[in-house]
């Protein structure tokens, strides 16, 4: 099949539109999240997603609506408990993960076991996005790209440097607070994309492909959505045509990508040792 | 009114008492080195007074306001003894001494053609504008740290707080990093309040001392620190020497006593 015959397909061209949102918004909260050290809140929210999506099943509610309120509160629950015990994020990463994926397994369990609307958001089924669906990705999108434009040299003072930030007036526990919020529902956004498995990965990957090549904040940012992008085309084409899960195939090429520009990186790194 | 008010302020890491009772004023146009040994609290002072650390007792005025309610932090540069930005940072030096001008913008805080104008210009004061499109996590510690310095004076503050500035300085470079800072003090009638290990170099420029070991054990202008009993105790056989050290820089009548 040829990908313009592919592109005719109206659940294609919703899973194209819905892919690139959330490749763009992933991508850009992924800059951020990355240098702040938070790459693997996207980790975390996604098992505590895991329960929200089961609970969603098992009260025959929206699992996406369902999740979305249980991942805020959850990333909530990561600052306060590294700002309340003084310990390192990583660790309250740990145990927000830990707390979500078993709530999830009980609520599977006691509902039966995970059947096949469950699995799909575990390992992602971009090319069942319904429309409903589309929407709320669409809305979510613009609503966390303005609040990037809005607080965009708030959160470069805050990732360079906290104690600056703070003399700089920036309200250092806002900033935090937002940052954490809008990463819990890019989370949510994307399962259905890359699935509760991997979508830490459609956070971290693309960022740190732009990082290796990007000489300025801006440049940075496009590069990582620009890789998501085609991540996010090629997985869904090779999908479709192997039939198998998108989010898998998606993750795969950002995997490519990041691996061409490490080697750039690495050749120009070396010609310029040598110049 | 005082631009810096700090009045009986205690602070504690967990048990470790670092700052015990401290209080001290400072004028507008003070140029105040604060001189003590590792861990005596000078950072720790520094961060409170900046509201960085929350004291657990007393109370830190800033031109007049309490710390808790200010807001004007365009009227402060802070340079802090180490910047440890992540290091795959993608930021030009150009767009780490912009970041001095955040306190002057209302939302959307997007820099404009003026800021990158006033970017430039401070970059030139502080010799760092060669090397505006590097990488600033590429740069040497002394570039970074003239960067940095660009972005502490950008808005030409009221008051500036210097925690080591010097220390990946070259000598020509520390230099001229306490020139400008002189200068500021002189001219534009700059506060400064400079932390430094570099005893040769402050009693050039300082016109009061703050010697700080967890409590204050002196803090006064240059002629009083030199026949200070309580300088003279605290340094016990070391005390000569020390205020020979500053004395060969400051000008102060001390040593014509002692001849």
């Amino acid at each position: 099949m040829s990908f313009a015959e592919f592109l005719s397909f109206a659940f294609v061209q919703k899973a194209i539109i819905a892919g690139v949102l959330i490749a763009v918004v992933t991508s850009i909260l992924g800059v951020f999240l990355v240098l702040k050290r938070l790459s693997l809140i996207g980790d975390s929210l996604s098992h505590v997603a895991l329960s929200g999506v089961a609970l969603g099943l098992v009260t025959q509610t929206s699992p996406v609506f369902m999740a979305v309120p249980i991942v805020m509160l959850s990333s909530l629950g990561i600052y306060k408990i590294t700002q309340a015990t003084k310990t390192y994020t990583d660790s309250a990463l740990g145990i927000v993960s830990a707390a979500g994926i078993s709530a999830g397994i009980i609520i599977a369990a006691l509902a039966g076991g995970f059947n096949v609307d469950l699995l799909s958001f575990l390992f992602g089924s971009i090319l069942t996005v319904g429309t409903g669906e589309l929407v709320m990705a669409a809305v979510l999108t613009v609503a966390i790209l303005a609040v990037v434009y809005i607080f965009y040299n708030e959160l470069i003072a805050l990732v360079f440097d906290e104690n600056f930030a703070k003399t700089s007036g920036v309200n250092v526990n806002r900033i935090n607070t937002l940052l954490v919020l809008t990463a819990s529902v890019a989370v949510v956004i994307a399962l259905r994309v890359v699935g509760i498995m991997l979508v830490s990965a459609m956070i971290i990957i693309p960022p740190v492909a732009a990082l290796q090549l990007a000489d300025n904040f801006k440049k940075t940012l496009i590069l990582a959505s620009s890789f998501s992008i085609v991540g996010v085309l090629c997985g869904i084409y090779f999908s479709f045509l192997l039939n198998i899960p998108s989010g898998a195939v998606i993750i795969l090429f950002d995997l490519l990508i990041l691996a061409v520009c490490a080697a750039i990186k690495k050749y120009a790194d070396k010609k310029r040792k040598i110049a | 009114m005082y631009l810096i008010e700090a009045e009986k302020v205690t602070f504690a890491y967990g048990q470790e008492k670092v700052l015990d009772n401290i209080s001290f004023t400072v004028n507008k146009g003070d140029f105040v080195g604060i001189l003590g040994p590792n861990g005596s609290g000078k950072t720790t002072l520094i961060r409170t007074v900046l509201g960085i650390l929350k004291p657990q007792k007393g109370r830190i005025k800033i031109l007049g306001t309490d710390m808790q309610k200010f807001s004007e932090w365009r009227e402060i540069g802070y340079l802090e003894q180490k910047t440890n930005p992540p290091v795959l940072m993608p930021l030009t030096a150009f767009e780490v001494a912009r970041l001095g001008l955040l306190s002057t913008k209302n939302y959307p805080k997007i820099f404009n053609k003026q800021d990158n104008a006033k970017t430039l210009e401070a970059m030139q004061k502080t010799g760092c504008e060669k090397f505006k499109n590097k990488l600033f996590s590429q740069l040497s510690g002394g570039q970074q740290q003239r960067v940095l310095l660009a972005r502490t004076i950008i808005n030409n503050p009221s008051l500036i707080i210097l925690d080591e500035p010097s220390t990946a300085l070259d000598s020509t470079s520390r230099e001229s990093f306490f020139r400008l800072v002189s200068d500021l003090n002189a001219k534009s009638g700059t506060t400064v309040l400079l932390i430094t290990h570099d005893t040769a170099e402050i009693g050039r420029y300082v016109n009061k001392f703050l010697i700080l070991d967890k409590e204050i054990i002196f803090y006064g202008d240059k002629q009083s620190f030199c026949v200070s009993p309580a300088v003279t105790e605290y340094f016990g056989p070391y005390a000569q020497h020390v205020m020979d050290h500053l004395h060969s820089k400051t000008c102060c009548p001390f040593k014509e006593e002692t001849k």
